[in-house]
């Protein structure tokens, strides 16, 4: 009897504490949508009292409006989609050569001696900055965009899938030797699964890199996409506009690494 | 007993070099253990015994010397080693990794899916079969590193202190385990402990290695009928005195070499 008091005491007591537990986590949950609400409710009001320049600083509202109008007339979408498609390209045709050459670096020491002082030279130089070269190489067409994002996101991806496979602990590497793995077994097996999850890292850096790379391409050298029209509202002094493309950017950044974050649960269950 | 030699060393040494200091690890060592056979290798830290399940192993290289593990049937690999705790693949679930060793191998699905089975029921994980290493406790994990091994069919079984990191209690569960699937397949194994108790209670024959560098000072029988429990070997007054003597010599092993 007293016993059964006991546990029922117990189980009160962890009750109380779970609900303690879960009342922090909503705390939490509030405080994280809380700043930019705040940020936007401040900027919203400094603008519309006129306390900072409206003309530079449109209120929150009036850029949401000039979002939707720019929808209405359907110009902006098809800005969307050409940046998107560069974006999606251009990151494919980056990753997929850095995730194979990362892998053999990582498990070839003679293909890593080789291939490091090459990445480790080209690394430095902003993307932007071969820009020039590129044009003249592949043309002023949406090839050279694409081209443009693949070398920005080729060089994290690389890095980070040869660390990875570099960091697999060597035990792994024993077992899959002793039970006899070929080459082949061993790519697929072992380096490609044990490399994941820093690979992943790498391909989310790689994400962010990609979105400043297309915009700052855009600005310099296009007629078309999101950079385009940031830079071209700026010329005509059309802010609201010009937000519209930030706020897009802004947008399609977080998305992305939602879906990545996602990816990341999805592939490496064992994590 | 009509024996048969299974694995024959025959004057291995392996010196490990380093820049300008050498360290040679073990040093001439020959020996024969016979098909079927359960041997322990037992000696002070330090003294080579992993390097030299390596070289068996295929992850080292001799220095000088040779071995050789006659193979009875060709389509057997001549080796699997159960590593230690961390040997065990975290990316694959507990079916892969003991299925490990039959798909290196390419052998049939249905070959594979078959074995599998059988050793996960074997070891009781077969409840489990689905689960990633990082759900699993150690002497689980364990369970799996050996499903892994016997599941792989070799002619020899190499396994370096498989049970050192597990508690007491799991230690006795996983030892009994281990002698009950080896009794039904017989296979000859080395295996590499530190605890005198757990090599008398598997072995045929423990093997006592001197401290580094490494070679065989003594050998010893252990003629207890099997199948075997731990109080059996506790009990035994004979095992009592041989407990004493194996521990009498580890202790000189080891002071000699802190002398030195
Ligand atoms: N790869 C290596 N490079 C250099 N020295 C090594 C290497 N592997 C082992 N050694 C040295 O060889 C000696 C024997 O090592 P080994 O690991 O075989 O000992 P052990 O008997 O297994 O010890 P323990 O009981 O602690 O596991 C040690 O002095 C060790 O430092
Ligand atoms: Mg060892």
């Amino acid at each position: 009897m007293e016993k059964q008091r006991l546990t029922e005491y117990a189980v009160q007591v962890e009750k109380e504490e779970f609900k303690k537990r879960q009342r922090k986590a909503k705390f939490k949950q509030l405080l994280t949508i809380s700043s930019p609400i705040l940020v936007l409710m401040l900027w919203e009001l400094l603008s519309r009292t006129a306390l900072i320049d409206p003309r530079f600083f449109p209120p929150p509202t009036k850029i949401l409006a000039t979002l939707y109008q720019m929808g209405l007339s359907g110009e902006i979408f098809t800005h969307i989609e050409i940046s998107l498609l560069r974006i999606f390209a251009g990151f494919l045709l980056g990753v997929i050569p850095a995730i194979i050459v990362g892998l053999l670096m990582g498990m070839y020491s003679p293909i890593r001696h080789f291939f490091s002082p090459l990445v480790m030279a080209f690394m430095p130089i902003p993307t932007l900055a071969m820009l020039p070269i590129i044009l003249i190489i592949f043309g002023i067409g949406e090839f050279s965009k694409m081209v443009t994002i693949a070398i920005s996101v080729f060089f994290p991806v690389v890095i980070n899938t040869a660390a990875g496979v570099i960091n697999i602990d060597n035990i792994y590497i024993d077992v899959a030797k002793n039970y006899g793995a070929n080459a082949k077994d061993f790519f697929f097996k072992i380096a490609l699964p044990g490399s994941l999850p820093v690979m992943l890292e790498g391909i989310q850096m790689g994400q962010a890199i990609a979105l400043l790379t297309i915009v700052a391409a855009e600005m310099i050298g296009a007629n078309s996409g999101i950079g385009y029209v940031i830079w071209m509202n700026y010329k005509a002094f059309l802010l609201p506009q010009m937000y519209v493309g930030l706020v897009l950017i802004s947008f399609f950044g977080y998305l992305f690494s939602l879906i990545i974050r996602g990816l990341q649960s999805k592939l490496i269950p064992w994590k | 007993m009509t024996s048969q030699a299974k694995i024959e060393l025959n004057q291995l040494t392996k010196v490990f070099f380093k820049r300008n200091e050498s360290v040679e690890a073990i040093k001439n060592i020959s020996l024969t253990i016979d098909e079927g056979e359960f041997v322990c290798l037992l000696g002070p830290s330090g003294c080579g015994k992993t390097t030299l399940l390596r070289i068996l192993a295929g992850l080292e290289t001799p220095s000088t010397g040779n071995f050789q593990i006659n193979q009875e049937n060709a389509d057997n690999p001549l080796q699997s080693m159960v590593f230690q705790e961390r040997g065990v693949i975290p990316w694959m679930t507990v079916k892969d990794n003991v299925a490990f060793g039959l798909r290196m191998r390419h052998l049939p699905t249905r070959v594979i899916k078959e074995r599998t089975a059988y050793y996960l029921k074997k070891v009781g994980l077969e409840n489990f079969a689905n689960l990633y290493p990082k759900e699993l406790s150690g002497g689980m994990k364990q369970r799996v590193s050996i499903a892994r091994a016997f599941a792989n069919d070799p002619e020899i079984l190499l396994m370096d202190e498989p049970f050192a990191a597990l508690d007491e209690q799991n230690k006795f569960i996983l030892q009994e385990e281990l002698l009950n699937i080896w009794q039904e397949t017989k296979k000859t194994v080395l295996f590499i402990t530190h605890s005198i108790d757990e090599a008398m209670l598997l072995s045929d024959r423990i093997l006592l290695m001197s401290a580094q560098p490494g070679q065989i000072i003594k050998e010893k029988k252990i003629n207890l009928p099997r199948p075997r429990t731990m109080e059996d070997v506790r009990s035994n007054e004979e095992m009592a005195k041989e407990f004493v003597d194996i521990w009498q010599h580890l202790q000189t092993e080891v002071q000699g070499s802190r002398t030195q």
